[in-house]
């Protein structure tokens, strides 16, 4: 029972992980782009359209990525190289998405899509629990951890993550050292929107193969809150996802059981969850400034 | 989209307002959503009824509709602005559009309206649902003979009477098959996640029931189902393709004819205000093909759905208990639309507690 609820677990907290982690790259750099929900619904209605027409659901996961980043792209050049207003421009990307999406994806409605199958690795996928769980996982799954670590590690080891934090404290002094606030920036938004389209494609090529309008039903949200939850740290976003996931499953199966529980109240917990944590850690003011990027969300335009 | 269709619908509007006074030559229909088009779901399948009437009455209709409307001022807004266009009939298919409805009919009573699953009527708004409940006491009554754990479980959204009459009526058809036969609930408290919907389906085939019926709208419990062997009811729309193994049949909502009927009355002037609630015998629930089951089960369930179209058996016949045990009605009493349609109650074999 235990390893069939982690299973179901890993299915629900991949996508929210992936597209969290994304977000804390951009807002590292000092850009909010509220925008995830948008661009993970693009990424979910190309990984389904380019998984129907390649065949591949890796060629299609594939196509979503692509298709999430070239999406962040419009967004990239109208708050970077126009200067318009991050929040107003990431909500706009939202309701673009949404729309547009809907619009490519109704030839595909009613269509069963096709399954990413899981990796099986013989011998090591055939041991009791930690053989399905650690082993028989699909290339997503292992991708999102790639990514925490691969993030984590260019974050805080190496020279680039150092120049993206710089710009994401003080765009101006980074200016003035000769660091191309712009141009790192839209290599941030960019990363960020290839995360969000992988998430959105994972939805519909692994979560549920399938297409249907507003599929992404809030995850983008959800994945913006991670990473405040994370006050930007990539690894504690693994413990938002993951916790936001559990608490999501455990409820359905109480239900399941028969505890005597109020169902909206056990719908309404992962949130509840999010909010306490959210208050724990802001009680800390000192140690949240720490880690909050501190141009977040400040337009740069170069002084010449 | 929602502007761009709605920019779009603008133009045909303004198109067609010199057209408007021959209202006996054409008939314009108008349709408000609560979702999208693309749900196959709900909207999906009154979408699918709006092309009907085109089909239908071919060059003497013109059909318009606003999808993603919210319930509340929204709608007001939204249904008030396909008055002023020149809709001649104006679908209102969501029950939370029942005020904002009767407000805007009051201001334009040339303009007819129909408002789905509401309750409140006037001279030019009549209301009309469909019986799904006929289909679910069928499908119970499937459940009850294909499961082998006799256990069956059930996706729910919202603790609505709609939703708790189909699960009544889903156990009842169960239990006059097998009397001991157990349904577990689980409420995702959404109409429309596929997500969550599919987390809900692998929730409960972890617990031991190998037959999904949902009240959700997407197909991601089917598709679940499909993938761990097995079966589940499909809901509002024909879900065959995701689930080919595992579909024993779908409750289809059908509002084409429905939705023709009315705007020819319009056309040809005989439209009153009425209240429609129709089931197999109005031809407004289908049931998709009983599939993956043996002849015997399938010949049950035609025999069931014959029965129920002429009206030899009614699903809320009693006697039925509630889950405590009380009675709400003795044998061969019949549970009257008023109290079906404020249904609050769990019947006896349901698990658990019904939200409030």
């Amino acid at each position: 029972m235990f390893e069939a609820i982690l299973l179901t677990v890993i299915t629900a907290a991949t996508p929210l992980m992936i597209a969290a982690v994304g977000e804390l790259v951009v807002e590292r750099s000092g850009v909010l782009n509220l925008g995830v929900e948008g661009m993970m619904i693009m990424g979910a209605v190309m990984g389904f359209a380019g998984a129907q027409w390649t065949g591949s659901a890796y060629a299609g996961i594939l196509i979503g990525t692509l298709s999430g980043a070239a999406f962040s792209m419009l967004f990239a050049f109208l708050t970077l190289t126009l200067v318009a207003n991050q929040v107003a421009t990431g909500l706009a990307l939202t309701l673009l998405g949404l729309g547009l999406s809907g619009m490519i994806g109704e030839a595909f409605v009613g269509q069963p899509g096709i399954k990413l199958t899981a990796i099986d690795i013989p011998v090591l996928s055939d041991i009791p629990f930690f053989g399905p769980v650690l082993f028989g996982q699909d290339l997503i799954v292992y991708a999102s951890f790639a990514l925490i670590i691969g993030v984590a590690w260019f974050l805080f080891k190496t020279r680039g993550g150092l120049t993206l934090r710089g710009v994401g404290d003080n765009h101006t002094s980074a200016h003035s050292l000769g660091i191309s606030v712009i141009k790192v920036r839209y290599l941030a938004v960019l990363f960020g929107g290839a995360c969000a389209g992988l998430a959105g494609s994972q939805l519909s090529v692994v979560y549920t193969p399938q297409w249907v309008e507003n599929m992404t039903a809030g995850r983008g949200w959800i994945a913006l809150a991670l990473v405040v939850f994370a006050s930007w740290r990539p690894w504690r976003i693994v413990a938002g996802a993951y916790l936001f996931g559990a608490v999501t499953i455990a409820q359905f199966h109480a239900q399941a059981i028969g505890l005597k529980i109020p169902s909206q109240l056990l719908s309404s917990l992962p949130y509840l969850a999010t909010i306490l944590v959210l208050v724990l850690i802001s009680r800390n003011r000192r140690l949240t400034l720490i880690n909050t990027p501190a141009a977040l969300g400040k337009p740069f335009v170069a002084e010449r | 989209m929602k502007t761009l269709k709605f920019a779009a619908a603008a133009l045909l509007a303004a198109g067609l307002a010199s057209t408007a006074f021959a209202q006996q030559e054409k008939v314009k229909a108008a349709f408000i959503y609560i979702g999208p088009t693309g749900d196959f779901g709900w909207t999906y399948q009154h979408d699918q009824g709006r092309q009907e009437i085109e089909a239908a009455l071919g060059d003497k209709a013109e059909t318009i509709f606003i999808e993603n409307v919210p319930e509340g001022p929204d709608a007001e807004r939204a249904i008030e602005r396909l008055a002023r266009t020149g809709a001649d009939i104006i679908f209102t298919t969501s029950f939370g559009y029942m005020d904002p409805t009767l407000k805007v009919a009051k201001k334009f009573p040339k303009v007819k309206f129909e408002h789905a699953t509401g309750y409140k009527r006037s001279d030019n708004v009549s209301t009309y649902s469909s019986r799904f409940y006929e289909g679910r006491y069928i499908i119970g009554q499937i459940a009850a003979k294909v499961s082998k754990t006799g256990v069956a479980g059930y996706i729910a959204s919202f603790p609505i009477p709609e939703v708790v009459r189909g699960i009544n009526a889903f156990i009842l058809g169960a239990q006059s098959i097998n009397p001991d036969f157990k349904l577990k609930v689980v409420w995702v408290n959404t109409w429309f996640d596929p997500g969550k919907e599919a987390d809900a389906a692998k929730a409960l085939i972890d617990q031991g029931v190998d037959i999904i019926t949902q009240h959700t709208d997407s197909p991601a419990a089917m598709q679940v189902a499909e993938e761990r062997g097995i079966n589940a009811f499909g809901q509002a729309s024909d879900m065959i393709k995701f689930g080919p193994k595992a579909q024993l049949t779908s409750i289809v909502d059908v509002w084409g004819a429905y939705y023709s009927a009315r705007a020819n009355a319009v056309l040809d002037g005989t439209w009153k205000s009425t209240d429609t609630w129709g089931g197999f015998a109005a031809n407004m629930v289908h049931m998709a093909d009983y599939t993956n089951m043996a002849d015997d089960v399938k010949a049950m369930a035609i025999a069931t759905q014959a029965k129920i179209t002429s009206g030899e058996l009614h699903p809320f016949k009693g006697p039925i208990l509630k889950q405590d045990g009380t009675e709400v009605i003795g044998a061969d009493a019949i549970l009257d639309d008023g109290v079906l349609l404020g249904m609050n109650y769990y019947v006896k074999g349901v698990d658990g507690d019904l939200p409030n």
